[in-house]
């Protein structure tokens, strides 16, 4: 394990456990976040997909909403992680916490029929990455310094706003670490 | 682009772990469900416990109705077809809904067979009462298990015995020596290929939800314990007293299953839960988990 370093996976609902394991892999110490004071032992946070107008409910049951918008430690936020990280849902059942100047479109690619894996390409290797995307959103209208990461054809599928990364697809569900290892990277700095 | 995969497929069932899938009538139900925190509603034309009490044949649900509750709710819409009724299945793909339940809470169309749901793009989830019944579906292409339960009794111990079930299956697996397996295998009526697969990772291929007869916050948290993933609860929040409420208190226990003082003041505020049978008062042949093999 990688000393001094603990990652935490928000808990409340989806696929938490796939972060965690992928944590594993790579040596990194992980807690389960379902209490607010337990993000005080976080160096970063993962918010995990899963169903966001769930999630966003159970951000408001637990009295941790003001704890996560005031968690200023880097983050990476999947599918509907993303979503809650945006500065607009484009629904009003998902307020955001408006982290990242880019906009998010739930559901975009359509229903689960539509849902798809499809290579990407990255800015930060010249392998292309299997990604796995599932009822994804969309995102669009990147405000300055947010760096596009990734991309499918002419959508923007991964971005890095100074610690804060999203990806509209799931990389904790293939084998592939290098995008959990670019945001290790980020919590280590 | 690769649509309609296995992985695909189970992708969305990793999605829904830690929530509550609930089984709503009404687009008016399927909202109430949404704002409670459902991750998915199941959307049916009448919920287990009225398909008990009415008899007669139960079918897959109209499609005006699914298509209803499809332009109200932004979470998944998953719909329940006849074991055997590929046709239905064909239908309930062509309207877009985002699982499909092959139950045995509706009147089996056909007795042999399950549907082969490799042909189909849309994932499948299918109930089951051990692991040899768990791994045929999979084999058929399943890309969710739940457990049978008794659907509409209110009463947990069928859900509880078919959890315990499949997970001591599993257990027994992992402790066999390679050479043993395909007698297990024979022994479980299942694919030898997945039992193998089984018995190294002792867990199954997909994920595996709890099913029939979950009425309360403690019923849920109970499921979760045993090792489900995420919990269904059909009957158990429309015909209590309390829908609303009830509904919120299962999302909340499902989170915190393991936290029993949160568990305490969840349940604090409900008022009376479905009524519920005894599994001996129910007459063999109208025990919905006897349906299917």
């Amino acid at each position: 394990m990688i000393k001094d370093l603990t990652v935490g996976v928000l808990g409340l609902q989806g696929a938490f456990a796939k972060h965690i394991a992928m944590l594993k892999k790579l040596n990194v110490q992980s807690i389960q976040v379902r209490y607010p004071e337990e993000l005080d032992r976080c160096d970063g946070l993962i918010f995990p997909g899963g169903e966001s107008t769930t999630m966003s409910k159970l951000i408001n049951e637990m009295d941790i909403r003001d704890r996560l918008s005031e968690f200023n430690r880097p983050i990476f936020g999947t599918c509907a992680g993303a979503i809650l990280m945006s500065n607009d849902s484009d629904d009003s059942r998902v307020p955001t916490f408006n982290k990242v100047p880019i906009k998010a479109h739930r559901n975009a690619w359509g229903r689960q029929l539509e849902s798809f894996i499809s290579e990407i390409d990255l800015r930060f290797d010249t392998d292309p990455f299997k990604a796995v995307f599932i009822r994804s959103p969309k995102l669009s209208e990147p405000g300055k310094n947010v760096k596009v990461l990734g991309i499918l054809k002419d959508e923007i599928v991964l971005v890095q706003y100074e610690n804060l990364v999203l990806s509209t697809f799931h990389p904790e569900l293939t084998d592939d670490t290098r995008i959990h290892e670019y945001f290790i990277k980020l919590v280590k700095k | 682009m690769n649509k309609g995969s296995f992985e695909v497929k189970v992708g969305l069932a990793e999605m829904l772990k830690g929530g509550v899938i609930m089984d709503v009538t009404t687009p008016e139900q399927a909202k109430i469900a949404e704002d409670a925190g459902a991750v998915a509603v199941m959307a049916l034309e009448r919920i287990p416990a009225d398909i008990r009490a009415h008899g007669g044949i139960a079918r897959m649900s109209s499609p005006a109705i699914i298509k209803a509750i499809q332009d109200i709710v932004s979470i998944p819409v998953m719909a329940k077809c006849r074991i055997g009724h590929f046709a239905e299945a064909q239908i309930l793909e062509a309207l877009q809904v985002d699982f499909i339940d092959e139950s045995e809470v509706l009147t089996p169309a056909d007795e042999e067979n399950h549907i082969w749901k490799h042909d189909f793009k849309v994932p499948f989830v299918c109930g089951c009462r051990d692991l040899g019944e768990a791994l045929r579906r999979i084999g058929e292409g399943a890309a969710m298990m739940r457990t049978k339960g008794e659907a509409g009794s209110g009463n947990i111990v069928e859900a509880v015995r078919h959890m315990r079930q499949v997970q001591k299956d599993i257990r027994m697996l992992t402790v066999l020596r390679d050479d043993e397996l395909m007698a297990a295998a024979k022994k479980l009526g299942a694919p030898f290929e997945i039992v193998k697969q089984v018995a190294k990772t002792g867990k199954l291929p997909v994920p595996n939800f709890a099913a029939g007869g979950i009425a309360t916050p403690a019923d849920a948290a109970l499921m979760m314990q045993l090792g489900a993933e995420t919990v269904f609860v059909g009957s158990g929040i429309f015909k209590s007293e309390d829908p609303a409420v009830r509904a919120k208190a299962i999302v909340l226990a499902t989170t915190y299953y393991n936290d029993p003082q949160k568990l305490a003041e969840i349940s604090m505020d409900l008022k009376e839960a479905m009524e519920g049978l005894d599994i001996a008062s129910i007459p063999d042949e109208e025990r919905f988990a006897k349906r299917g093999w």
